[in-house]
């Protein structure tokens, strides 16, 4: 087993506490309208998967794929359950987000490579092949904010290509770019798989998890609803939103 | 454990710290001058304004001003800057997993470049008032040392805060404000009566600004509980703040 999930559960905290200043904060307090509401995220998901799996993750929006993510990356902690994650995880998630508008291409590339655990020799060894996949030659030295967000998602995906993971996790990070780049990060992508990484896959388009995935989780507000072969939970998820 | 962990992000913490020397300098050669003006001026402001009252009394006023400026405006921009360290980064840790408290020392080493920067002018001045060179201004090293954790860690304390209540920003802004009158940056305090004097050492700010002044002016070594004290303050505020980090590392997530 290269990840495993032991009825996992993430309580997630909403509500007042967002956004409000020390003076509302004691106010609502002694008014006693100071609200805050907690909700299971995910809630009890087990499943396991082998060297080599392809997973797809499915559902509906807030049925807590990205918090199911961010706890397998590390990011979050589960309140309740185990996970188990052996080998080097790189998490692509949210490419276009994260970087810094007021820095150049080049210097975004170079943190945003810091960030992912690469090394400076790594990069400086990189980064014209970086910036070629991303076709961003005559952006370089350009200030990020300039840069559409196709243009942003481009370089967020090459750079985060590079990875040679134990684990991959991708969150609709095929989605980037037009029709034709597209094309270009699904090849490189399976490049990565092939080479016999553990992924994990979070995906709207079906047709794509099909293709791609060998096991499927269905999420639905939480809650685990299949795990299992590729087709059948596809079969199931698409009668499922055929009934909607 | 933290060297290890160091280790494994140091390129991220380089990256970092030469983002926020880019940003916070825009890119131009002034920009560094600039950030080293606004201590200069003060000092140029008080001197001008306070002699009339202080500086006959005091030996050396202007490096006593001085030494007052620097330690104090090094203190307010690295704990001004750290507590913006969560909330501006928030978009990194909440999708890549590296340690928190790494975007709070890359701004601390900024400003701690900076401090360096005036700390030569501050020497040149030291030399031009005719003090004489002595090698017990190696000891300011030790000062030096206690302040950055001095203001690491209220920089841990201050971006939790921010974090949770966006208003703690001004308030600190007037706590600061309030600390550079209680700092004794431009006064001396032997004219208060004794009590009053020893409150003055409940305020870090002006511990660590009188260590200076100790060594430079009065070329006299500071007692050894002297030293305690300063490297209390250090560690009991980096204590509370490694604490807050530890029991929020997770939670920081919800309030972004």
């Amino acid at each position: 087993m290269v990840v495993e999930l032991h009825n996992v559960s993430v309580r997630y905290i909403i509500g007042d506490f967002k956004d409000i200043g020390i003076k509302e904060f004691v106010v609502r307090k002694i008014k006693g309208n100071y609200q805050v509401k907690e909700f299971w995220a995910v809630n009890d998901v087990s499943f396991s998967l082998d060297k080599g799996d392809l997973l797809g993750i499915i559902g509906t929006n807030g049925a807590g794929k990205s918090t199911l993510l961010k706890v397998i990356t590390g990011i979050m902690v589960p309140t309740k359950g185990q996970v188990q994650v052996k080998g080097n995880v790189a998490a692509l998630l949210e490419l276009g987000a994260g970087f810094d508008g007021d820095l150049t291409v080049k210097e975004n590339a170079y943190l945003r490579g810091a960030m992912l655990g690469y090394t400076r020799a790594f990069m400086n060894e990189k980064y014209e092949e970086i910036i070629a996949f991303a076709e961003l030659e005559e952006f370089q030295d350009r200030p990020f904010k300039q840069l559409s967000s196709g243009m942003k998602s481009r370089l967020g995906f090459s750079i985060a290509c590079l990875v040679n993971p134990d684990i991959l996790i991708l969150d609709e990070v095929l989605a980037v770019g037009d029709a034709a780049f597209r094309k270009k990060s699904e090849q490189k992508m399976m490049e990565i798989i092939n080479r016999g990484a553990t992924t994990i896959l979070v995906s709207h388009s079906l047709e794509q998890v099909r293709r791609l995935c060998n096991k499927v989780l269905w999420l639905h507000k939480g809650k685990q609803v299949a795990f299992g072969e590729a087709e059948e939970v596809c079969n199931q998820y698409e009668e499922f939103i055929k009934k909607k | 454990m933290l060297l290890e962990k160091m280790k494994k992000h140091r390129f991220l913490f380089e990256e970092l710290v030469k983002r926020d020397f880019k940003k916070k300098y825009k890119r131009t050669v002034l920009g560094v001058a600039w950030s080293m003006l606004a201590p200069l001026l003060t000092l140029l402001v008080m001197a001008v304004v306070f002699t009339q009252f202080f500086g006959r009394a005091t030996p050396h006023y202007i490096i006593y001003i001085f030494a007052g400026n620097l330690v104090f405006f090094y203190y307010r921009e690295a704990t001004s800057g750290g507590m913006r360290a969560l909330v501006d980064n928030s978009g990194i840790f909440t999708r890549v997993n590296v340690p928190k408290y790494i975007f709070l020392l890359s701004k601390n080493v900024s400003s701690l470049i900076n401090f360096l920067l005036t700390l030569v002018i501050f020497f040149a001045f030291v030399a031009i008032d005719g003090i004489a060179f002595s090698f017990k201004f190696f000891l300011l090293v030790y000062p030096v040392v206690c302040l950055l954790v001095f203001n690491i860690g209220l920089g841990l304390i201050l971006s939790a805060l921010y974090l949770f209540f966006k208003d703690t920003q001004y308030l600190y802004e007037l706590f600061t404000l309030m600390v550079m009158y209680l700092s004794a940056i431009f006064y001396p305090i032997d004219s208060f009566p004794n009590y009053l004097q020893q409150l003055f050492y409940l305020n870090p700010v002006f511990v660590y600004i009188n260590y200076f002044r100790t060594i430079v002016i009065h070329n006299t070594v500071p007692s050894l509980s002297y030293h305690l004290l300063c490297a209390f303050y250090a560690l009991f505020v980096l204590f509370i703040g490694g604490y807050i980090y530890k029991k929020y590392n997770y939670k920081f997530l919800y309030y972004v």
